[in-house]
């Protein structure tokens, strides 16, 4: 890879520790060594669920919101604190720039996610006593949260190349939100007519899709995911996430940051 | 650096006393308004807007509910409430958001079947949920086993649980006592024979502790209510042969050529009252026994369905 990009997706993770993003590790412990602990008292034979439905649903919650609200700031902070002047005077180019911070970005969501992932399979332990094989099967639901992660950074990261921080983070929540509903939008485009039914269906596929990528359920009730949807999981994050960035390093090419 | 210190040493003071005070005053205003008024309430209670205000994690909001449902039902069945409005939305709450939780159906079912008390007296809404679950988890031969059990004890609907047994008969790995119960239900339905196979293959195919113990409850109970109503028999024998009443239960034993005087399931003999009622001599013992309880009782036990 690009050593600028390196270097500046290396800066993005260092930034972000500094900024103790990963202070959200303790909450995530306490909440879940708190659910563990507490379930068995309180209700009825759901102690594993709980712990697999919690910790991936934390898992990724924590990581969707750290990555709006690094991801939003990742371009505007630095024109704010004009830091942007002293990269961009250096040989770097615009869309370097870019690309290095949604690699950091990506990178602190990554770590996060593995000291989480750590924590889901030590509170497993806990209230199980052993591991199964079908336990592995978290390890499909934790690739399919880092790679809704790369479609919110993307989006974070292309709203932040034009518009001021807190409408980035409206904007990229909004569109969390909608993309969590974006099978109902299909539905609709499906029993829609005419001009509404195109610009449904437009709409359905231009917003992110995450309704598959979310097989927290069904993976809690040890039912296996299938390797096509693996596969296309990840081509769909990929090109989402390069459509998203392609979209930001366009916008960004052309601002006048003067 | 001293005066720093000071303001720190007395911040801290004042953090920690506050918390108390205002945790003291918080538990005086819940004394003021016990229960408060979340209990009675499902602010949202369609389960298809909580799936999608769930943004995905409905696994989680399931769980979250069936804890709800569970807790709901334990402080009402505590309070000896007469009546459960909220249990049957909150199961289906759950089990709409996640159709495979099976504790749900197994555990629902017997929360909303028995009569109050001992449960919400809702054994329609239990057999909705059953069929749900069935609907949802076909080839969970248990579903059909809980349902067929709906239909026995609660509904003493013969019919309908034979056919439950008979469909859950046919899954792939059904145990093979659902064919057993088919057939028991055509030709002994209503004995407690019956009855007895159905709480013992409920105690040898379940894991669950609590489920196991509740069978044992139960089956304590039928062996109550067997030995009292054979006791019954014998006093009214007894009557239309002398015209009166046994004076104890050593006269009755021995007109009945019994050996022995007869006991509970903790070995304690049973009473003959001076109007002729067979009595527990502990009824709060067995809370699921139907006779043996002296005129007025109220249960004092509080026992799981």
């Amino acid at each position: 890879m690009n050593t600028r990009i390196v270097y500046i997706a290396s800066n993005t993770f260092r930034e972000a520790v500094r900024d103790r993003v990963l202070y959200n590790l303790i909450a995530f412990a306490l909440l879940l060594s708190g659910a563990a602990i507490l379930v068995g008292q309180i209700s009825i034979e759901i102690e594993k669920l709980v712990v697999i439905n919690l910790g991936l649903t934390a898992v990724s919650l924590f990581g969707v919101v750290i990555a709006i609200f690094i991801g939003i700031g990742l371009v505007s902070k630095e024109i704010e604190k004009r830091t942007l002047y002293t990269v961009l005077s250096r040989p770097v180019r615009r869309w370097e720039f870019i690309i290095g911070k949604f690699c950091g970005l990506a990178g602190t969501l990554v770590v996060n996610a593995f000291f989480m992932a750590v924590g889901v399979f030590a509170a497993l332990f806990y209230v199980s006593h052993k591991f199964v094989r079908a336990d592995a099967l978290i390890l499909v639901a934790l690739y399919f949260i880092v790679l809704e992660f790369l479609i919110v950074c993307s989006v974070a990261l292309l709203f932040s190349s034009f518009s001021s921080p807190l409408l980035s983070a409206v904007f990229t929540f909004s569109l969390f939100v909608i993309g969590s509903f974006a099978e109902d939008l299909r539905n609709f485009a499906g029993m829609a007519h005419g001009v509404s039914r195109w610009l449904a269906t437009g709409a359905a596929y231009l917003v992110p899709n995450f309704s598959a990528f979310n097989v927290i359920t069904s993976i809690a009730h040890e039912q296996p995911v299938a390797a096509q949807l693996i596969l296309q999981n990840t081509l769909y994050a990929l090109f989402y996430a390069a459509m998203a960035l392609s979209g930001a390093i366009l916008i960004f090419e052309h601002r006048n940051l003067k | 650096m001293k005066h720093r210190r000071k303001i720190t040493i007395v911040a801290s003071v004042c953090l920690i006393v506050f918390l108390a005070a205002s945790s003291f005053v918080l538990h005086r205003t819940d004394q003021l308004r016990p229960q408060g008024t979340l209990d009675e309430v499902l602010f949202l209670n369609s389960p298809k807007v909580i799936q999608r205000a769930s943004l995905g994690y409905d696994g989680l909001m399931a769980c979250i509910y069936w804890t709800r449902a569970v807790q709901y039902f334990g402080n009402r069945h505590h309070d000896f409430a007469p009546s459960f409005n909220l249990l049957a939305p909150l199961l289906e709450i759950t089990t709409h958001l996640d159709p495979h939780l099976i504790v749900a159906y197994e555990f629902g079912s017997s929360f909303l079947a028995p009569k109050p008390p001992h449960g919400a007296g809702q054994p329609e809404r239990a057999i909705q949920l059953m069929e749900y679950g069935i609907q949802n988890n076909p080839d969970n031969w248990r579903l059909y086993y809980d349902l067929g059990f709906v239909y026995y004890m609660e509904l003493k609907d013969y019919k309908d649980a034979a056919q439950a047994f008979e469909r859950g008969s046919h899954v792939p790995n059904a145990h093979p006592f659902l064919k057993v119960f088919a057939a028991q239900m055509a030709q002994h339905a209503g004995e407690f024979q019956t009855a007895r196979m159905l709480w013992t293959a409920t105690y040898q195919t379940t894991q669950d502790e609590q489920i196991k113990q509740n069978a044992v409850d139960h089956l304590r109970a039928l062996r109550v209510d067997e030995d009292v109503t054979h006791l019954q028999d014998a006093v009214t024998r007894f009557g239309e042969r002398t015209g009166r009443l046994p004076t104890s239960m050593s006269e009755l034993t021995a007109a009945e050529g019994l050996t022995g005087v007869p006991v509970d399931p903790d070995g304690h003999p049973y009473k003959l009252t001076p109007e002729g009622r067979i009595e527990l001599r502990t009824p709060d013992d067995f809370p699921f026994a139907t006779v043996g309880f002296p005129p007025g009782y109220k249960p004092k036990f509080h026992a799981m369905p």
